[in-house]
């Protein structure tokens, strides 16, 4: 019985230790032409570093940005690069998990040696990485990471999208001024801190203004089933719902929440910018409102010609991850230029001096806390498209 | 006997000692993450043996035992530690206050989740098998989900180490971390080969034969659970010191199978097994980096293949030692002396 | 008095989801004593087959129920034949090897289908075409009923009944019970054990498949990582009904959909998953071999 099956055994060892070999043989090589490039001085292209959700639960995010972040590279190396060389963008993933976040960044920064990083979507992963870019001295330009400790890690950590405080205090003024709304609901992921922190300050604002929280449920990201959450929302009788959820699960709660009869407005935050909350949402999420940083509808140059290409390149219509990371590389590569160099301190200066950078999330200017101060806009769902409601200035 | 054992602690302390100085000259920083990683993750492995391995147990929860040691090590250093790192890095040498500072917050941690396997132990060890796998698993993730909405560790925003005077209370001294670890595998060693261990062993051969042989079976497995989750505790502040950041998100139920893949494919019963594992397991998706997308899919491979190839797991139940090395060995074959 | 029976409603078409996805992890563990750690995996493939049988034979833009049996049948089938693959090459080397072995490739490939999941389909989540047209078909009060959930709970009740019946009444099944009391001695009475065992994966599989078909109706957001919960759930229910016992896991399945809902819609949504699990180890420690199981017999 043994005796055979041992030299089937020993030949299928064989056959996954070569496979591995052959692996890791792949990957050095693979890696040591990125580093040697990077390493190449003056000459060889600029390596820039962006360490992304690309697998695991939050792929999406992060293949977004990667791909929006592409999309700037290809367009400014197209236009001759900056300082004469062309930029490299090496992305790395990190698997939706926390600390492969701090793995990957590591990696960039003491492997491929890249003179900037870009990432995490997820302020989590993000505040695991950031402390390695500060210590390294490698800049760091968050696309999307709202949660307003990212910043403070150190002075080499920046960010390209506002903060949840704004963001929280514009949909609770539109709700309260606009829409007229006094009890308003609230359902928030709680895993997600992008999604604590936002119902946090539009509760805060929202009661100061005068309103009342009528209910204030749960969810967990991954979730699909919010009927039970919304059977109580549907109780308390709200005059709208505030979600400021992702993408991923909008739809999926909108839909519920009419099927229960529940036909209040819903409103959430940028995490609804994609094409995915009407195409799962469909009907459900017509005349509902979100605050975004950009209308894609807007006739700005600017920003149509980033949907055609982005649309002809991805061939989907970009979400606000895309366009927040076409606009981090943007700035990025914008600092590198006025720095004249790729010198850590002087990158970090140039980033830090960034003023109305016109960008297709808006104009940005990096405050002193380094983060981005631009315009935010409130967006409604009509016939099937984001439409441009209004715009509400930064503070 | 007692000269030699002295003379082999005095040996492993020069040679910790020199690690520590030796290999953050030739690696870079990345590596030496990934080194802590398979050093966390060899004493998670390593304290669940105790429950899986040694006492027939069927635990799925140790990521939260793990979360508890963080996240109260962490607290303990952010709103207590800060302060005395910073009195007695006032009179000592910045290297030796650390050093000094440095085991109470993985003692509290440690503590912590020794007292949290007890609350679980007590009254979820009189369950079998499955049923048991069932409340480890459901304890350990409402320890998880407790820990999200806890607002002073921070929640889903993650708990950082950098305490507001501004005092770094991370901690990667890689040779004190090793020696940590080191020290925990050999107390836990110590426990399952001595005499009392037998009881352990005793308890996952044959319960209804252990108990009829006077061993109180339940006392046993709590106490085991207990040890494990102290371990497990001590892991979890390791991480979060060496880390300087902590998520929830770190501490799931897939952590906790994984920890489980670490013992079942080291071989149940072998705490050096378990640690290659989990040293293995642990550095594999790193280096299969250059594999882009298709690293996590080789990764999984590894796991089947290697389970297949080795069902008794890596070492079966024997252990790696120096006598083990020794071409003619008079240890039995099968279980160690 | 609504509002409850409008929570009771969504827990129970919630919990024959879960039923479902159950019944196949208590299946396998009934012949192998194996938590098919995969299994919430073959959930996943099974709504994704029906995604792209539906947009390949065009039956994503209308909607009627000849459709939804197609798509059914074929889910059903691919992932029949799936389960039966993964025994056969993941499983069935390990059979006489320690209980635990199995238990890891079992989570391997739970990480083999996520991951190849993710490169095959996409990370996206995506849209299951609705099927059905979701439709009110009863409301009383603010209690509304829809054809969707109506849909959910009869097919989870009739597969149930379904599978009931081929435990109980055709050989198969009779061979099933034989194995699952004792193989060897069943093997030694004349019953193919390793066909009995097959046949157990690609039924449990196929059952799979079915959650999987009507959680896209339900709940029209599929994507590769979809299984992981539902099936780490779905165990939690063949455990709380006693694992290895089939009305167990049905019973289960539902008691775990309703708590869940009644929790989150009366206690509190933010510890909902901690106290659905709270309740459910409490019960365990009252009935320590599960609602439906039995305890095993000891060998001295």
């Amino acid at each position: 019985m043994k005796a055979p099956s041992i030299g089937l055994r020993r030949l299928a060892a064989l056959v996954l230790a070569g496979a591995l070999a052959a692996a890791l043989a792949c990957g050095r090589g693979g890696e040591s032409t990125s580093s040697g490039a990077a390493a190449g001085g003056g000459v060889g292209p600029i390596a820039v570093g962006h360490f992304a959700s690309l697998t695991g639960d939050t792929a999406t995010f992060g293949q977004s940005t990667d791909a929006g972040i592409r999309l700037a590279v290809e367009e400014i190396n197209a236009a001759g690069g900056v300082l004469g060389r062309p930029i490299e963008v090496i992305s790395e993933d990190d698997r939706s998990v926390t600390e492969e976040a701090r793995t990957a960044a590591q990696k960039l920064i003491q492997r491929d040696e890249v003179v900037a990083l870009l990432g995490e979507v997820a302020s989590s992963r993000s505040m695991a990485a950031a402390p390695e870019a500060q210590r390294a001295g490698v800049p760091m330009i968050s696309p999307a990471s709202t949660n307003p400790k990212v910043t403070e890690v150190g002075d080499y950590v920046f960010r390209t999208c506002f903060i949840d405080p704004f963001q929280g205090a514009v949909m609770a003024r539109f709700a309260f001024e606009d829409l007229g709304a006094r009890k308003v609901a609230i359902l928030s992921d709680f895993k997600q801190d992008y999604s604590v922190g936002l119902a946090d300050f539009f509760r805060k604002k929202f009661r100061e203004l005068g309103g009342t929280i009528v209910a204030d449920e749960r969810y967990t990201s991954g979730d699909i089933e919010f009927r039970a959450q919304l059977t109580t929302i549907r109780a308390a009788e709200p005059d709208a719902v505030f979600v400021p959820g992702y993408y991923t699960e909008v739809g999926l709660i909108a839909k519920q929440a009419r099927e229960l009869g529940l036909d209040v407005p819903l409103l959430g935050g940028d995490g609804w910018d994609s094409t995915k909350t009407l195409e799962i949402g469909g009907k459900a999420v017509e005349g509902y409102y979100f605050s975004n940083h950009y209308a894609a509808d807007s006739d700005s140059p600017k920003v149509q010609d980033f949907v055609r290409r982005f649309e002809a390149k991805v061939g989907s219509k970009p979400d606000a991850m895309a366009a927040l990371g076409y606009d981090a590389a943007g700035i990025l590569a914008d600092a590198i230029r006025r720095a004249g160099t790729t010198d850590g301190p002087a990158l970090r200066d140039a980033i830090a001096a960034t003023r109305d950078y016109d960008g297709v999330t808006g104009r940005i200017t990096i405050d002193r806390e380094r983060n981005a101060r631009k315009d935010a806009v409130v967006l409604k769902i009509e016939d099937g498209r984001f439409r441009f409601f209004r715009s509400v200035p930064a503070s | 006997m007692r000269a030699r054992g002295l003379l082999g602690v005095a040996a492993a302390i020069v040679l910790l000692a020199l690690a520590d100085w030796a290999l953050p000259q030739i690696l870079n920083r990345y590596y030496l993450t990934i080194l802590v990683r398979i050093l966390v993750a060899v004493l998670a492995a390593t304290s669940l043996q105790l429950v899986n391995g040694f006492t027939g147990q069927f635990s799925i929860g140790h990521a939260g035992f793990m979360a508890v040691g963080a996240y109260v090590s962490a607290a303990f250093s952010v709103y207590l530690g800060a302060g005395w790192l910073a009195s007695l890095a006032a009179v000592l040498p910045a290297g030796i206050a650390r050093l000094a500072y440095f085991p109470l917050p993985l003692l509290a941690g440690g503590l912590a989740a020794s007292l949290a396997g007890l609350v679980v132990g007590v009254p979820s060890l009189r369950l079998r098998g499955d049923y048991l796998a069932i409340a480890t698993l459901g304890f350990g993730e409402i320890i998880r989900i407790a820990i999200l909405n806890v607002d002073t560790v921070g929640g889903a925003r993650g708990f950082s180490l950098s305490a507001p005077a501004g005092v770094d209370l991370r901690y990667e001294g890689i040779g004190v971390i090793g020696a940590v670890v080191a020290l925990s595998v050999f107390v836990m060693a110590r426990l399952v080969y001595s005499a009392g261990g037998l009881a352990f062993r005793a308890v996952r051969e044959d319960e209804t034969a252990a108990e009829a042989m006077g061993i109180p079976t339940t006392r046993v497995k709590v106490e085991a659970f207990v040890v494990a989750s102290f371990f497990a505790g001590v892991a979890g502040a390791l991480f979060a010191h060496a880390e300087g950041y902590v998520h929830t998100n770190s501490f799931t139920f897939v952590r906790s199978f994984e920890i489980v893949a670490f013992v079942v494919l080291g071989g149940l019963g072998s705490l050096t097994g378990a640690a290659l594992a989990a040293a293995v397991l642990t550095a594999a998706p790193e280096l299969l980096r250059g594999l882009g997308e298709w690293r996590m899919i080789l990764y999984s491979l590894l796991i089947i293949v290697t389970m297949i190839l080795r069902p008794q797991g890596l070492l079966g139940s024997r252990e790696l030692s120096l006598r083990w090395l020794r071409p003619r060995s008079t240890a039995v074959a099968g279980r160690p002396g | 008095m609504e509002q409850f029976l409008q929570q009771l409603l969504n827990g129970i078409a919630w919990g024959g989801i879960y039923a479902l996805i159950a019944l196949g992890y208590t299946m396998v563990y009934g012949v192998l004593r194996l938590i098919n750690f995969a299994h919430g995996e073959v959930y996943m493939v099974g709504a994704m087959t029906g995604y792209y049988v539906a947009h390949a034979l065009g039956l994503a833009r209308q909607s009627s129920l000849a459709g939804l049996l197609v798509v059914l049948a074929a889910a059903m089938a691919v992932c029949a034949l799936l389960g039966a693959t993964i025994e056969r090459v993941a499983y069935r080397p390990l059979r006489s090897a320690p209980r635990l072995a199995p238990l890891i490739t079992a989570i391997g490939v739970s990480l083999l289908l996520q991951n190849a999941g993710q490169l095959v389909f996409g990370a996206d989540p995506k849209f299951f075409p609705p099927l059905l047209q979701a439709r009110e078909v009863l409301r009383v009060g603010a209690l509304a009923v829809s054809n969707i959930q109506l849909t959910v709970v009869a097919t989870a009740l009739v597969l149930m009944a379904a599978l009931q019946l081929v435990v109980m009444r055709t050989r198969f099944g009779r061979a099933m019970r034989a194995v699952s009391v004792d193989a060897p001695a069943a093997a030694l009475m004349g019953v193919p054990v390793d066909r009995v065992i097959t046949g157990t994966f690609v039924l449990g599989s196929a059952l799979a498949a079915a959650a999987g078909i009507l959680v896209g109706l339900s709940n029209p957001k599929i994507d590769p990582l979809m299984g992981l919960l539902p099936g780490l759930k779905a165990f939690v229910a063949a455990v709380l009904g006693g694992i290895g016992s089939i009305p167990g896991a049905m019973v289960g399945g539902l008691l775990l959909g309703i708590v869940e809902t009644l929790v989150a819609g009366y206690l509190s949504s933010t510890y909902r998953d901690a106290i659905a699990f709270v309740i459910l180890i409490a019960i365990l420690l009252y009935r320590p071999t599960g609602l439906f199981g039995s305890e095993p017999a000891e060998k001295v």
